[in-house]
């Protein structure tokens, strides 16, 4: 008997080889210079080590997802996520935690901890280090949001090529990711800052110049000072203006009933393309259960509401008292009414009685919460206080700046993706997606639909679900998912083994598109659901 | 014995809580609030997708993420889960026993069994680190034997052992796929894309050796298995031996009872067995009226999940015969999909006919299978390409002729949006080997798809 042996696999190496390694550590040396100059080290020549940093993380990124994903065959690449400290909670994923969250700590709350020089003292440590490549872009110093912006934009495309690789087999998810780096790298961060350039003027009197960036996710749209600034700034000021409430009232809503809210939060936005490169490695980390689905609903629903109240108190407050002008409070005050109470009986009319997931409950909490915000509108109207609801107008805006726009969005939203997943925000905070959502859930052609029987129930759609949806739940009862959170990304749909999901748009049964569902044979109307 | 409720209608307990034996459960409870429903199982605690026991060991999941309902699921509707091992049943006292000498009384019973890995005599099949990969057990056994693994033998050319040989490719340890036939799973898969299946296990890194048996498997001298001895005369030495030959019904320990057996519990188009109250469902059912086009015995998730439902009906009265239709299945080699509808085979009748293409990339393909008589279509096996299973199945159902389901095949594609649609490559390639003129007239756009289906 021969012991001969001779195998035909080469293939042998351990989870993360020597050179995946070797990218990984050049990509830290980058990265510790950035944590050096965070605390307060002036380093020499900061033009060298900034660029030399840069240039490091994006060369050990490369190396890495080159090595990662193009030595081996297209396809999904989950291998040993959950086996990976890093990824899945582990010491590493928590020092990456702490670091994230400690670094927007400082930016929103104490910036001089990142080196801001503030009353004209020069910039020092992370954010003198960033002082070269600020001068080469708009002839002035680095402020701590042109580095936030500059190292998001950096995570963006980085990630994003590494996004690209691992998904190289799938167009949707090459075409959104290019998508995403495209409106960063230049609605988000080259255009404004060119303006500003462009228009002096304008970065005195600031005002946001993101076009895609729209009330209620841009908070201050309507504040007094970015709605002077731009009734200053000339034509540059107008056309943002007039961009920012077409995109509110007629560009999204008209997008989000053709293809669904993923033409924003997984193709255009920020926040979500953060979420889709950056975070994706975490992305099995949203909780699926019902109870942070019940948490979901109203947290993010409760900032939608907050968002409302806070806009139209703070508009409320600028407005003038008497009838100097056709836009004065009492226009405003029925203006916003009659609105309001349309919003409410248009969701009382469009719901879909026979969704599951939204019972009556629902449209009485959404319907009555309406009106009674709207109510209490008015009693402020007419008690003359000066503010629209019962606090004040300021109290409202500053309550809603720190607490959702700093601590929600930036602290909790980007610095816990190691934790709780790479869509905190986008599912239980961000307005503009709850928006968004209520218009997918109501009146949008969207839809995820499932393929016949052939759902296995092995819980992959749900894991790798951004979002926190048990899309398992319906695909193995055959019916279409048609959530207000679902942001489209599309890989439920890349890892399902089955081939069981497909994300489609379609007018002719928007109103049913939910009910339908395949049991074995006999229609659950036959039979009593308790 | 378990606590009562002060009222119920009837006590059907399930041994077993896999797809088949909780969807019986699921549907007792839809159908009546009263019965007290009992889920007997020693497998685990709670319900998972077996399917997924892959994912766990190559981490794209852990246990908790397999589990379809969460825990208070149960609870809340009221189904009692029974960690117990049922050793003996008394079918005439209508009495469970466990191995830990608990009865368990009941009114009806449901047995959903499931399958056990096929032994096929050989030496050294009970060695330690040998078996198959069906049970949760068998994931655990797997994990054990992995820790510090230099090589697994895996035998058995269907899907469990490519699914095996991912596993352990997935954590980088060596695998060699032993393989009985010509190429992997030829009697099911037609030529061409077996031949795919088994270019895509090479392109892996995977050691594949066709046309070869397992002839025995050599003890270490502690009761583990240290090497696969094949029968071509050579000896692989490997710390793991995956048994992947197929499957066949959990019920030797029934073997000696009134229960009817043949291969499975022998059960009616009700899924009753020959004792009154007395039902099988899922792997462990060997059904006796067999519709065309179906085996049997079927192992697979849908049709337990379907026979559970209508397991559930005829229990309350209401009944239903079994029927799961047209035949359909799904699978993945490792990166390429496989879906099937309706008759493929890899031994054809005679009178069958298939068209065929292929990607350029050789890991796309789809074949349209249909009767050269009538020109009826009978099947579409699809690799690397996603078709949508509702209309491949009216089209089945109808027996609509070739011409129509090619000028119709864009309203099948399933493919995510953006991915190129391979109607026109395939209409040409069928205009070119029939010298007809086919054109596509359809679209895989959603309003088309749903107006297609809902056309009487």
């Amino acid at each position: 008997m021969s012991t001969i042996y001779t195998p035909i696999s080469t293939d042998k190496p351990p989870y993360n080889d020597a050179i995946e390694k070797l990218g990984a550590a050049i990509g830290s040396l980058g990265l510790l210079v950035l944590l050096i100059s965070w605390a307060g080290v002036n380093l020499p020549q900061p033009k060298l080590w900034l660029y030399g940093s840069l240039s490091a993380m994006f060369a050990g990124i490369m190396i890495f997802s080159f090595r990662r994903y193009m030595t081996k065959p297209a396809g999904i690449k989950n291998n040993g996520n959950f086996l990976s400290g890093t990824v899945n909670r582990g010491i590493l994923g928590w020092v990456a935690g702490i670091l994230i969250t400690g670094f927007y700590v400082c930016l929103y709350i104490k910036a001089e901890w990142l080196g801001l020089g503030k009353d004209g003292v020069a910039n020092t440590g992370f954010v003198g280090l960033f002082d070269p490549l600020a001068m080469a872009i708009k002839g002035k110093p680095a402020s701590q949001w042109f580095v936030y912006g500059t190292l998001y934009t950096f995570a963006i495309l980085a990630f994003g090529v590494k996004f690209i690789l691992k998904y190289r087999h799938n167009k949707y998810h090459i075409l959104r990711t290019i998508s995403i780096m495209f409106f960063q790298l230049f609605f988000a961060y080259l255009i404004p800052e060119v303006l500003e350039v462009l228009n002096p003027e304008t970065a005195t009197n600031y005002f946001g110049k993101d076009m895609k960036n729209m009330w209620p996710l841009n908070s201050y749209f309507f504040e007094e000072w970015s709605i002077t600034n731009m009734s200053k700034a000339g034509f540059l000021g107008y056309f943002f203006l007039f961009l920012g409430l077409s995109m509110i009232f007629f560009i999204s809503p008209v997008l989000t009933y053709l293809y669904g809210k993923r033409w924003y939060c997984s193709w255009v936005c920020g926040c979500g393309g953060l979420a889709e490169t950056a975070g994706d490695p975490y992305r099995h980390l949203s909780d699926k259960s019902m109870r942070a689905w019940k948490i979901e609903r109203w947290m993010i629903h409760s900032v939608l509401l907050f968002s409302f109240v806070m806009t139209i108190a703070v508009i409320y407050g600028y407005l003038p008292n008497k009838d100097s002008y056709w836009l004065n409070r009492t226009s405003f005050t029925i203006l916003v009414s009659v609105l309001l109470f349309g919003l409410a009986a248009a969701y009382y009319f469009l719901q879909n009685k026979n969704d599951e997931d939204y019972g009556q409950k629902v449209t009485y909490i959404v319907t009555g919460s309406v009106i009674a915000f709207t109510i209490l509108f008015l009693v402020n109207y007419i008690s003359g206080s000066g503010n629209a609801f019962i606090l004040s107008n300021e109290t409202l805006r500053s309550t809603y700046g720190f607490y959702i726009g700093a601590i929600f969005s930036g602290i909790i939203g980007v610095g816990f993706y190691p934790l709780l997943g790479s869509r905190v925000w986008c599912r239980f905070g961000c307005p503009m997606a709850a928006l968004m959502g209520v218009q997918q859930k109501l009146f949008s052609r969207f839809r995820i639909t499932t393929n016949g029987s052939q759902c296995i129930s092995c819980g992959n759609c749900s894991t790798y679900c951004e979002m926190g949806i048990d899309v398992r739940a319906y695909a193995q009862k055959g019916q279409n998912i048609v959530r207000a959170s679902c942001v489209g990304c599309g890989v439920c749909s890349a890892v399902c083994p089955r081939g069981v999901l497909r994300l489609e748009n379609g007018s002719v049964d928007i109103f049913s598109k939910t009910t339908e569902k395949r049991v074995a044979m006999i229609p659950e109307s036959e039979i009593g659901i308790l | 014995m378990l606590k009562k409720p002060n009222n119920y209608s009837m006590h059907i307990a399930i041994i077993g809580n896999g797809i088949s034996g909780i969807t019986t459960a699921r549907y007792l409870r839809k159908l009546d609030p009263n019965a007290r429903v009992t889920v007997i199982s020693s497998e685990t605690d709670h319900f998972f997708s077996r399917t997924a026991l892959m994912y766990i060991y190559m981490g794209h999941m852990g246990f908790k993420e397999t589990k379809p309902y969460e825990d208070y699921f149960w609870d809340k509707n009221r189904i009692d889960l029974k960690n117990a091992h049922i050793q003996r049943i008394d079918f005439n006292e209508k009495m469970l026993h466990t191995q830990t000498n608990e009865q368990i009384s009941y009114d009806k019973l449901v047995l959903a069994l499931g399958s056990s890995p096929n032994k096929f005599g050989w030496p050294g099949q009970d060695l330690k680190g040998v078996g198959g990969l069906y049970f949760y057990q068998d994931l655990e056994r797997m994990e054990q034997y992995s820790k510090g693994l230099q090589r697994a033998v895996i035998v058995g050319g269907g899907l469990i052992g490519i699914e095996m040989a991912e596993m352990f490719h997935s954590r980088h340890i060596p695998v060699t796929f032993l393989v009985r036939e010509t190429n992997y799973w030829n009697a099911v898969l037609p030529e061409e894309e077996s031949k795919m299946v088994s270019r895509e296990i090479i392109k892996n890194g995977i050691d594949l050796r066709l046309e070869t048996e397992l002839k025995e498997i050599l003890d270490n001298g502690n009761g583990t298995c240290k090497a696969a001895v094949t029968n071509k005369g050579e000896t692989i030495e490997c710390g793991f031996v995956g048994l992947t030959a197929g499957v066949h019904p959990n019920v030797k320990w029934l073997k000696d009872t009134e229960l009817e057996i043949n291969r499975g519990i022998k059960v009616n188009a009700y899924l009753e067995t020959n004792i009154p109250g007395v039902y099988a469902v899922g792997d462990c059912a060997e059904q006796q009226d067999v519709q065309a086009g179906r085996r049997p015995i079927e192992a697979i998730w849908y049709t337990g999940r379907m026979m559970g439902e209508i397991c559930a009906y005829n229990i309350m009265g209401k009944q239903k015969s079994y029927d799961p239709g047209i035949w359909f299945n799904s699978a993945k080699f490792m990166d390429i999909e496989y879906q099937v509808y309706g008759a493929v085979s890899g031994r054809p009748p005679e009178h069958h006919a298939s068209l065929y293409w292929e990607h350029e990339e050789g890991n796309k393909s789809v074949r349209i299978v249909y009767d050269k008589n009538t020109n009826e279509v009978v099947g579409f096996n699809l690799m690397g390409v996603r078709f949508r299973h509702e209309v491949c199945e009216k089209w089945l159902r109808e027996k609509t002729d070739m011409k129509t389901v090619l000028s119709q095949l864009k309203l099948a594609e399933f493919d995510p949006e953006f991915y190129p649609s391979f109607a026109e490559p395939i209409i040409s390639a069928y205009n070119k080997q029939t010298g007809s003129s086919v054109r596509s007239t359809a679209s895989r756009k959603w309003n088309q798809v749903f107006s297609f289906l809902h056309k009487a």
